[in-house]
């Protein structure tokens, strides 16, 4: 790899590589490791991303300094005289992810030492974890898209192999294949949307120097080429693109991989399933923003804030506490993408990073929850923890009130942005209004959430509670009660809680440091941002919103205590086949198993059947009538031979015969019929010269 | 130099069979001195080679019979040395594995280094009299190891691999046999050289009064050559002895047949067809792109509904060599542009080499699997394996990801270069054949999940993991996996010159 970097560009671009890098040497030596070594793998992905968040922290303050996008780029493998260039930059946005990402993973690798402390499988767990951040990281700098969808590849590798680390359980490993399988059919329409950007730009780089595909001469030729129904190019590679970004971040239809995805540990679910990998798409559409038509985005829009409703819905009727932040996920990332089809960049990644932070806050504090009660997940059989693990309490009330979008913590000026972009969208009043009811359904699930877990008295399985007493014969021995973890997980959830409660200040109407820093520009303090006209009572409208899902949650869950784990749901007994259909997740994976997959099944079926039947009977077939012929031939030969030939050549064919039947008769008879043949055919040929 | 190394093992193989006749250790020995040996070779044929200097390097040109043409004549471009280079890692490989072999080891240690004289000549003969005899000569060791040291049905698996190789071969010689009534050559390049020049089709008119016009008579010469090669690759459909020969086959020879002979075929493709053939290939486009098509997804889909894990990385197989088929035909146009058909091309090269040293990795483990289960190697016979072999499933996996195009590991390379030229040189075809990527990686993962995942197979709880001396023999092929994957240049840093040379085939206009 030859390196011509250019020499104006500052020690941190220049080694700006490392940032990945060192989690990933970090994986390579941690797979090495023998599964005794448990402290050193820790040691060694603590150590390396304690670097990298150091790197990456040294990154932000040279984006600060310098907010533009400075590149590296580096030739990778020529075909014929061409050469084929990876790179790496550091713009505004990078050095955001690249911080948060960092730091959000350090905090969570913290978190796992306490978590994973009883696994057999520590070190490989370290392992998967370190190669996860340096993929991510890598996905977050590349310069290129090509080095970006191989990054992508393999986080979705580490994602695999992190939903399936419990392996030995069937459901573990069915969703880790779901996972895969499902991002890949999005990543193929991203392949293909890659292959296309090539073929008309004739790089992948995003940024050359005015040669990248992401600057102004590329995007503009693009934009006037037209392809298939009027489309113009950009649009059609934008819509590609958006597959691999729809596939990664749990968009509607490839949404289905994400909740059954919350059979890996929780700390996994908080760093790739919540905070960072998911937001990869999200992040890929905000670094191929230039690329994006308005129709591209347009798209985009729409499938965000279905997906924000859709998902919202579906997570009011779920029981197991993961698999309703799993779908609250899913309605997250439609926000985004929503933002990035209305609003621009800053509005769709302002979002993601404060949902980064409180969304693995809340993850983390259900894996404290789940830890505690000892592997429980179904919040029916939780209730009146919050007298048991005061500290996850707390940091999950500020979780919650964050994600609800409460006025004044993080989420309310993300969401906000959101919602007053979509507002003014000049296309459609439709994604609004999508958004306005999915804040109104994310305050009420969040709302049944806690009130089912922490608020009420405690109850446990009936079953298990019987099962108890039985064995103790009515001693005073209840089921072990829940006990708050230990420090090593709590710190990490303080650290987060503050950040999900106060980080929304630096993108306000009134000091949008945020957005400005994005867009490379200076800002200033002034409550003159709140005077935009409409801006004021929108707010105060969507604080309506989540006000009334509040409230419509304690009616429902917090009004009277609900007391035994087998009581119907209060939206049960109210609307019980609404409630069912909710439960069962409006039956898509039952949709895709007897479409999609049965289709495929059919097809492999199929092509299995073409290979014996068809292909391979042709072929017997014609083995068939060269026997016959072969047959016919040594008939007349036997025939001829016992008219008129001598005995001495009897012999020979009887010594013949017998070595015929030894081999089956058919290799011989193929042989010579096809030995004929040539003779015939060579002598036709010659004759054809002559004549 | 190239003689030496076409004839290393072939003495070699003499030298077992007359001296170690009753020895196992001897033998097993020789092999793998002979074999490392050729490697060696082959590497020092790789650094002497001058990959930005176009045409044949190392040549090695004698009499024969001239009157009729025939010559012998060895030589290597990038795409020779890249094929004498990976057939020396294969054999390497497979005699690796089959180390503890118990039955006959000095015949089947001797027949695996004929096979490895028949690649190494196949690969370099530059006249074709020359370079039939090599093809011809690799067949027969093969069938003898597929059918001595084969499973149940393997007499009729290695007939059939016989008959249908033998079929094609006979096609290929009959068309060259035309060819040289045409034009009285038999060497590859001359003939190559006459093609470019527009020549054939007047040779032929002049030459060959049968009926038809020359144009017809050259398109069917044309597919008689590639019935021969789409035989030996295979292509869709007529790739149905390859299952069978691949599952009865010792794993340890199926490594020699996917890792090696599979790409004489795709050389075949490359050496002959591309360059003696251009104006017949562009016509015949359509129909190829299909069959190319078919060869990826039919199988892809089939390795989903096997049984048998042979049979799953059989499948399989054909399908990774369907990309290559994909490449080779969508560059075979007069339009188009030439980044895109280097592209296609370096990506062809690229997929062959990593294809032929996953899938020989991927039957190693089958191989070391068979052994540890007593021949059971049904993909639902297992599970749970990960818990009691970890190494094991650990570096199984990294083949299996290799083999799937994961990025970093050797297979991505080559199909992304592969897709990135054939997408806009044949829109649908690659459109359509994505779908081959997506079943790739569902029945991949099938088994994973069925072999290693889940709960343990209590049958096998006390399965031996990787012994050292195997993890210090798959160790080479892991660590190269990696460093094709992350540092690709490596092969196309040798090739470029190569296909530079396709490229301008296809770039002067044709000669109609």
């Amino acid at each position: 790899m030859t390196q011509n970097a250019v020499p104006s560009v500052s020690w941190i671009v220049r080694n700006l590589w490392l940032i990945p890098v060192l989690p990933m040497l970090a994986a390579g030596i941690g797979a090495l490791l023998k599964a005794a070594q448990r402290r050193l793998a820790a040691t060694l992905a603590i150590g390396s991303m304690s670097i990298s968040l150091v790197l990456a922290l040294i990154a932000f303050a040279d984006a600060l300094s310098h907010p533009v996008v400075q590149i590296v780029n580096f030739h990778w493998m020529q075909f014929g005289d061409q050469w084929l260039s990876l790179g790496w930059l550091l713009d505004p946005l990078a050095a955001v992810m690249l911080v948060m990402v960092s730091f959000v993973g350090l905090l969570i690798f913290i978190y796992s030492v306490g978590y994973m402390a009883h696994d057999d499988n520590f070190t490989r767990f370290f392992c998967f974890l370190s190669l996860f951040a340096g993929a991510m990281l890598g996905v977050v700098i590349a310069n290129s898209l090509l080095l970006l969808f191989m990054c992508w590849e393999v986080v979705g590798l580490t994602s695999y192999l992190l939903i399936g680390f419990w392996y030995h359980r069937p459901a573990a490993a069915a969703a880790a294949k779901k996972a895969f399988v499902t991002t890949r059919v999005g990543d193929l329409g991203l392949l293909l949307g890659m292959v296309w950007l090539y073929a008309q730009s004739g790089t992948l780089l995003f940024y050359n120097h005015g040669a990248g595909c992401l600057e102004q001469g590329a995007v503009a030729a693009l934009a006037a080429h037209v392809t298939i129904g009027g489309m113009a190019v950009s649009t059609a590679i934008g819509l590609l693109v958006f597959c691999g970004a729809a596939g990664k971040s749990g968009q509607l239809p490839l949404h289905v991989w994400l909740p059954d995805a919350m059979e890996g540990p929780t700390p996994v679910s908080a760093l790739i399933h919540a905070a960072t990998m998911v937001a990869a798409g999200v992040y890929l559409i905000a670094r191929v923003y230039p690329l994006m038509s308005a129709q591209a985005l347009a798209v985009v829009a729409w499938v965000g804030a279905i997906t924000a409703l859709f998902a919202a819905c579906i997570a009011v009727a779920q029981n197991d506490i993961k698999r309703i932040l799993a779908y609250s996920t899913v309605s997250q990332l439609g926000y985004m993408m929503l933002g990035l089809g209305v609003g621009g960049v800053a509005v769709g990644i302002f979002h993601l990073i404060t949902h980064a932070f409180f969304k693995s806050l809340l993850f983390l504090g259900a894996g404290s929850v789940i830890h505690g009660c000892t592997e429980e997940q179904d919040i029916r059989n939780m209730g009146g923890l919050r007298r048991f693990m005061p500290i996850t309490f707390l940091t999950y009330a500020a979780g919650m009130l964050a994600l609800c979008g409460f006025p004044l913590f993080a989420g309310f000026w993300s969401k906000d942005a959101i919602l007053h972009a979509a507002h003014g969208w000049g296309l459609s009043r439709g994604p609004f209004y999508l958004g306005a009811i999915g804040a109104l359904l994310t305050a009420f699930y969040m709302t049944r959430q806690v009130y089912y877990v922490f608020f009420g008295e405690r109850r446990t399985p009936e079953a298990a509670a019987e099962a108890v007493v039985s064995q103790h014969h009515g001693e005073e021995c209840a089921v072990a009660d829940p006990h708050e973890s230990p420090s090593v997980m709590t710190w990490p959830l303080i650290l987060l809680a503050i950040f999900a409660t106060f980080l929304g200040f630096v993108g306000t109407p009134a000091w949008p440091w945020f957005q400005s820093f994005l867009a490379g520009q200076h800002v200033t303090f002034s409550f003159s941002g709140f005077s935009e006209p409409g801006l004021l009572s929108l707010m105060a409208t969507s604080s309506l919103i989540v006000v009334t899902g509040l409230l419509l949650g304690w009616w429902f869950y917090g009004r009277k205590p609900i007391l035994h784990p087998t009581d119907p749901d209060a939206l049960e007994r109210l609307q019980p086949s609404l409630f069912h259909a909710l439960a069962d997740r409006l039956y898509v994976d039952e949709f895709y198993g007897v479409t999609v997959i049965a289709l495929t099944r059919f097809a492999a079926a199929f092509s299995a059947f073409l290979d014996r039947w068809i292909f391979g009977g042709i072929v017997q077939l014609i083995s068939w009538i060269v026997t016959g012929l072969g047959w016919l031939d040594f008939s007349a030969d036997k025939v001829l031979v016992n008219g008129g030939f001598d005995l001495g050549c009897r012999e020979l064919f009887v010594g013949g015969r017998l070595f015929t039947r030894l081999q089956n008769g058919r290799v011989q008879n193929y042989l010579r019929v096809i030995g004929i043949a040539l003779v015939v055919l060579v002598i036709l040929l010659l004759w054809g010269r002559l004549g | 130099m190239i003689s030496i190394l076409t004839f290393l093992p072939l003495a070699g193989g003499l030298i077992i069979l007359a001296l170690a006749r009753r020895s196992r250790d001897s033998a097993r020995i020789i092999a793998f001195l002979f074999a490392l040996a050729s490697l060696v070779l082959a590497i020092l044929l790789w650094a002497g080679f001058e990959p930005s200097t176009p045409g044949m390097q190392f040549q090695e040109w004698h009499e024969w019979a001239p009157s009729l043409g025939i010559a012998y004549h060895v030589g290597v471009d990038g795409l020779g040395i890249l094929m004498l280079t990976l057939s020396a890692i294969v054999v390497l490989m497979s005699l690796a594995a089959s180390w503890a072999n118990e039955k006959q080891p000095s015949v089947y240690f001797a027949l695996v280094l004929f096979l490895e004289s028949g690649l190494f000549g196949t690969f370099t003969a530059l006249n074709f009299v020359h370079w039939f005899i090599f093809w011809e000569l690799s067949l027969i060791p093969a069938f003898f190891l597929v059918r001595l040291w084969g499973g149940p049905n393997r007499a009729r698996a290695a007939a059939q691999f016989f008959l249908y190789t033998m079929v094609g071969s006979i096609a290929l010689l009959l068309a060259f046999l035309a060819l040289f009534l045409a034009t009285g050559r038999f060497d590859f390049v001359d003939l190559a050289n006459l093609a470019q020049s527009g020549q054939i089709l007047p040779s032929i008119a002049n030459n060959l009064h049968w009926a038809g016009s020359p144009a017809s008579i050259a398109q069917g010469l044309f597919w008689a050559v590639f019935l021969g090669f789409a035989v030996k690759t295979p292509v869709v459909p007529f790739h149905t002895w390859l299952p069978a020969a691949y599952a009865e086959a010792p794993s340890e020879t199926t490594m020699l047949l996917t890792g090696a002979m599979s790409k004489m075929g795709v050389y075949g493709f490359l050496r002959i067809l591309l360059p003696i053939f251009p104006q017949q290939m562009q016509q015949a486009r359509t129909p190829l792109l299909w069959l190319a098509v078919a060869t990826i997804v039919l199988p892809a889909f089939a390795a989903w509904a096997q049984k048998d894990l042979k049979r799953t990385f059989a499948y399989s197989s054909v399908n990774h060599l369907g990309y290559c088929v994909l490449g080779i035909c969508a560059v075979a146009q007069f339009a188009g542009s030439a980044t895109e058909k280097s592209a296609a091309l370096t990506g062809v090269l690229l997929q062959i080499f990593s294809h032929g040293l996953t899938a020989a990795a991927l039957f190693w483990f089958i191989a070391l699997l068979e052994r540890r289960s007593g021949g059971l190697r049904g993909i639902d016979d297992f599970g749970g394996l990960r818990k009691v072999v970890p190494v094991f499933a650990g570096l199984m996996g990294i083949a299996i990801f290799a083999s799937l195009g994961l990025p970093g590991l050797n297979g991505f390379p080559g199909e992304f270069l592969i897709f990135k030229g054939t997408f806009p040189l044949a829109t649908w075809a690659a459109s359509i054949s994505v779908l081959g990527l997506l079943m790739t990686a569902v029945f991949l993962l099938t088994v994973i999940q069925k072999v290693f995942s889940g709960p343990v197979n209590l049958r096998w709880q006390t399965m031996p993991d990787l012994t050292f001396s195997e993890r210090v023999a798959l160790f080479p092929a892991i660590a190269l996996m990696f460093l094709i994957g992350l540092y690709p240049q490596l092969i196309t840093g040798m090739v470029h010159g190569a296909v530079t040379q396709w490229v301008l085939t296809f770039s002067q206009g044709g000669h109609f």
